[in-house]
Order: structure tokens, then C-alpha cells, then sequence
């Protein structure tokens, strides 16, 4: 219980990474990573989402869904600013791989190479991967 | 559960939020109300249609504070408080409010 004393004296805030790695359908990890996201944001930490490997497909404008038959959630991504979630990292090797740019994504975000992204990382005091 | 509005029956699951979104219609919304023992008047409304909007945009319930946020934003600090929106639905604006508008109900919210 000594968490919830710290967070009631307004102390003890914890640096948040959610790594998202997969593509968003296909698997339900994207989709529940997400909605963590949006609950952790209750906590009033420092959240920050970091998009590597497929991880970046989450973040593709223009996303139709209904060929697979499941629900396009992609605009929930556009209303982690409305949460106070402001921090999107995308690695920059991920997306070229895939033939993305910037320009492709439906939010803004903060482009970074692999070895930037680790250092983002080594800075958190908890990564939890999706 | 289901709900019979207009001699048509609606789906509900056991906390009576609709099943099938694309049920809603301002007397499925009349009926959800009554069930939770509210009269609804134009600002009830106005907070139902913010809702939806939202919903549309986002495809998510919004959390209260996010909520309470947005409405501040759009309809003006008088309406973005908790008080307003609690004298409105007295259960809870996230719960009670989606509840009526005919969405799921808010991610996070127990």
C-alpha cells in the first residue's frame, strides 16, 4: 500500500514506456496494449508509447478493417493527446523498412533511430512490450 | 437483457449497455434514461450528443476527467465540472451518460 501513500502526497511519479511491436490485427496485443495505455493515464505518471518493428502498421493512416471483421481502432490513437499521452516515439529504421514515412502516420510523433530509441528506453524505470 | 422501445426489442448485456451500437435512437435513449430514473432535458442531451460525437471521432467512451475536459473546451467551464455533470447523472457521468448515448462503457471504468 505504500504506492497509493505516494501517490497521495503527489510523489514518486514513474518514467512509463509501452512498447507496441506488432502489427495491429491479427493478434489482440495492439488492441490491449491500447487500452492499458488509456487506463494508465488515471495514474497521472510520465507515459510515453514507443512504435518498433510492426509495431509501426498501429500507427497507418487509412486503416480498413472490415475485410478481417474487426473493429478499426486506429482513431483511438488520435485521442491519447485528450489523456495528457503526448510522448509517440517511432523508430526511424522501423518505418523505412516498411517502405513509411512521417506522412503516413494519423498522429504526430517524435521519428528517433534504433540506438536513440534505446537510449529512450534505458531511461524508463518500467518498459512493459506488447 | 433486451429492451422493448417501440415494440421493437434491443439487446442489452446484464448492466444494460446495448449490445449493437447501431441500435440507438433518441427513444431507445428516452427508455435507457428512464431506466436509470432520469428525465432527460435539453442538457442531458447535450451531453449525449457530445458523447456521441466523441464516439464517432475516437471510437472510444472517453474517461470522466477526459470527459469533463472536452465538455469545458466545447460547451464552457460552467458545464466542464464535475458538479454539473454529477447533478446531470448522479451515478456517474462516464458510466451513467455512456450508458444512455449507447456506448460501451468507459475503458478503465469498473
Amino acid at each position: 500500500m505504500s504506492d497509493d501513500m505516494d501517490f497521495e502526497e503527489g510523489g514518486a511519479i514513474k518514467k512509463f514506456m509501452f512498447v507496441n511491436r506488432k502489427a495491429p490485427y491479427g493478434t489482440i496485443y495492439a488492441l490491449e496494449g491500447l487500452e492499458v495505455v488509456l487506463i494508465s493515464a488515471a495514474f497521472d505518471q510520465d507515459v510515453s508509447l514507443a512504435f518498433v518493428d510492426d509495431g509501426v502498421f498501429q500507427l497507418v493512416k487509412g486503416q480498413k478493417t472490415d475485410g478481417v471483421e474487426m473493429k478499426n481502432f486506429s482513431p483511438t490513437y488520435r485521442a491519447l493527446e485528450g489523456y495528457d499521452i503526448e510522448k509517440l516515439y517511432v523508430e526511424r529504421e522501423s518505418m523505412e523498412t516498411r517502405g513509411l514515412t512521417e506522412d503516413d502516420l494519423l498522429v504526430d510523433v517524435q521519428v528517433m533511430s534504433a540506438a536513440e530509441m534505446g537510449d529512450m528506453m534505458a531511461q524508463q524505470d518500467v518498459v512493459i512490450s506488447f | 437483457m433486451a429492451l422493448e422501445v417501440n415494440g421493437v426489442s434491443i439487446e442489452t448485456d446484464e448492466e444494460g449497455f446495448l449490445v449493437n451500437l447501431s441500435d440507438w435512437n433518441t427513444d431507445v435513449a428516452a427508455e435507457l434514461a428512464k431506466g436509470e430514473g432520469i428525465e432527460m432535458t435539453d442538457q442531458h442531451w447535450e451531453v449525449i450528443n457530445f458523447l456521441r460525437e466523441y464516439y464517432d471521432e475516437y471510437q472510444i467512451a472517453p474517461a470522466v476527467r477526459v470527459l469533463t475536459k472536452a465538455i469545458g473546451k466545447k460547451l464552457g467551464p460552467d458545464k466542464g465540472n464535475s458538479k454539473y455533470l454529477y447533478d446531470l447523472f448522479p451515478y456517474g457521468p462516464g458510466k451513467q451518460a455512456c450508458k444512455i448515448a449507447g456506448l460501451p462503457k468507459p475503458t478503465g471504468c469498473i
